[in-house]
């Protein structure tokens, strides 16, 4: 059995499973977007902001294979001013980045929380990569793990810790379905089989308000995050 | 002191940002003076003589108890290229996170306070090193085997390199990174003799040329 510290965290200097920083002031909430090359990272996170940023302060943090790129596309189209997102280089490792040393991460993170004090949300992408990524709890609050059908309608029996245990799984390109052969509904058995009552989006992010249920569950908990706040 | 606490320090894994940062590896790979095992073990070698030795003294200096704040400016004045400057005081606040978690200590709490931007990484280094109660020549190992171990990590993954020839050529830099380590030790027991001049100077032009350069690409794997 595993007992705690008497004192609890008695050396913590990250800081991130708290709502508050060290001042005493509310922090944002860090949701972390994963999952394999071109399964709709940046899309995602382009119409969360497009959808949330009337309500909501906003930043993005990316962690690009190549650096740069996935912040420009985001740039192009505007969905938030330059100053509100930042693009962390990874060395080739875009796992390790998110997950091993997430030292990098954290420091836009808090770069960001303090140049646009209050900030509600950083959205945090990682880079393309593998199922076995996933987002260390000291670096995000909650994450979403991105795939689309288009690359295999049996990667939810697959597994793997992203699939497994993401907070949401987002299943994107369901338009695409019919054209390469995949079966949603095996897809969405093989996701119940793997994540048991985690919850699962189907949708397609290019139709009118696809990301409409997404950014439903983003707002949920940025709700119970400034609930949890307020105490 | 405390071997683990060495080996913890001088991990790889130690989670203090070095990952992201190829040591300069990726522009002398773009400009072909890095291409295969010989000319990464050169590149190593010119770094950890040039570059590492000057890092390593800083770090001994910082582990010794000078003044972090006198070696913070030493630092500076040790590297003229503003690129490079920006990135060891980047890393100087990510190894100051890992540090202050890790082996906390008021020296930490204090230069962590005074330098909120982040102090040069090879003073943070040698401050954590204290903290765990270790030597200046321990801080000094650690430094040197980094500026030689860093660089060798990024060509594995920048050329396709055979690990196993990488790790082959860490080991043929021992006997050196110890040398190293050892002089840079000798320097910061002077300083409280001669002052802050006694710590190792030695540069590397190229290096800071194509740091500068570096920082400019638009595409790049490495953040240095």
């Amino acid at each position: 059995m595993h007992l705690d510290h008497p004192v609890t965290m008695p050396q913590r200097h990250t800081h991130s499973a708290e709502p508050l920083s060290a001042d005493g002031t509310r922090r944002a909430l860090r949701v972390g977007l994963g999952g394999p090359v071109g399964s709709g990272k940046t899309a995602s996170v382009a119409a969360l902001c497009r959808t949330l940023r009337e309500s909501w302060s906003i930043a993005v943090v990316t962690n690009d294979i190549y650096t740069r790129e996935d912040a420009e596309y985001l740039l192009r189209e505007a969905v938030l001013p330059p100053e509100r997102i930042t693009a962390v280089e990874t060395g080739a490792c875009p796992h390790t980045a998110i997950r091993d040393d997430i030292s990098a991460n954290l420091e836009a993170v808090e770069h960001l929380e303090e140049t646009l004090h209050p900030l509600d949300l950083v959205l945090v992408e990682s880079g393309g990569d593998n199922l076995t990524a996933t987002f260390s709890k000291g670096l995000v609050d909650v994450q979403v793990f991105v795939i689309d059908v288009s690359s295999g309608d049996d990667i939810p029996r697959k597994g793997g810790p992203g699939i497994t245990t993401a907070d949401l799984l987002l299943v994107n390109k369901t338009d695409l379905a019919p054209h390469v052969g995949a079966d949603l509904a095996t897809m969405a058995d093989d996701a119940k089989r793997q994540r048991g009552d985690l919850p699962v989006i189907f949708t397609s992010l290019t139709s009118d308000d696809g990301i409409r249920e997404v950014a439903d569950w983003v707002t949920a908990h940025l709700t119970e995050w400034h609930a949890k706040a307020a105490v | 002191m405390s071997r683990a606490a060495l080996l913890l320090l001088a991990d790889g894994r130690f989670p203090a940002g070095g990952h992201a940062h190829s040591g300069g590896v990726e522009a002398a790979i773009a400009h072909q003076a890095v291409h295969d095992t010989d000319s990464l073990e050169a590149f190593c070698r010119g770094r950890l003589h040039t570059t590492g030795l000057t890092m390593a003294g800083l770090a001994a200096a910082a582990a010794a108890g000078v003044d972090p704040l006198l070696l913070d400016d030493a630092a500076d004045a040790r590297t003229p290229a503003p690129a490079l400057r920006a990135v060891a005081r980047r890393l100087g606040r990510q190894m100051m996170r890992a540090a202050r978690a890790t082996f906390p200590s008021e020296d930490l709490e204090r230069l962590a306070a005074e330098r909120p931007q982040g102090a040069h990484q090879p003073l943070v280094l040698g401050l954590a090193a204290r903290a765990a109660g270790l030597t200046p020549l321990d801080a000094a190992h650690a430094a040197a085997y980094e500026n030689a171990g860093g660089p060798a990590t990024a060509a594995v993954r920048l050329l396709s390199l055979d690990p196993l020839d990488a790790s082959g050529l860490l080991a043929r830099l021992s006997s050196e990174t110890d040398a190293v380590a050892t002089a840079a030790a000798q320097a910061a027991d002077r300083v409280a003799a001669e002052g802050i001049d006694a710590l190792p100077s030695a540069s590397s032009p190229l290096l800071d040329i194509t740091g500068e350069q570096h920082a400019a690409w638009s595409v790049r794997l490495f953040a240095s």
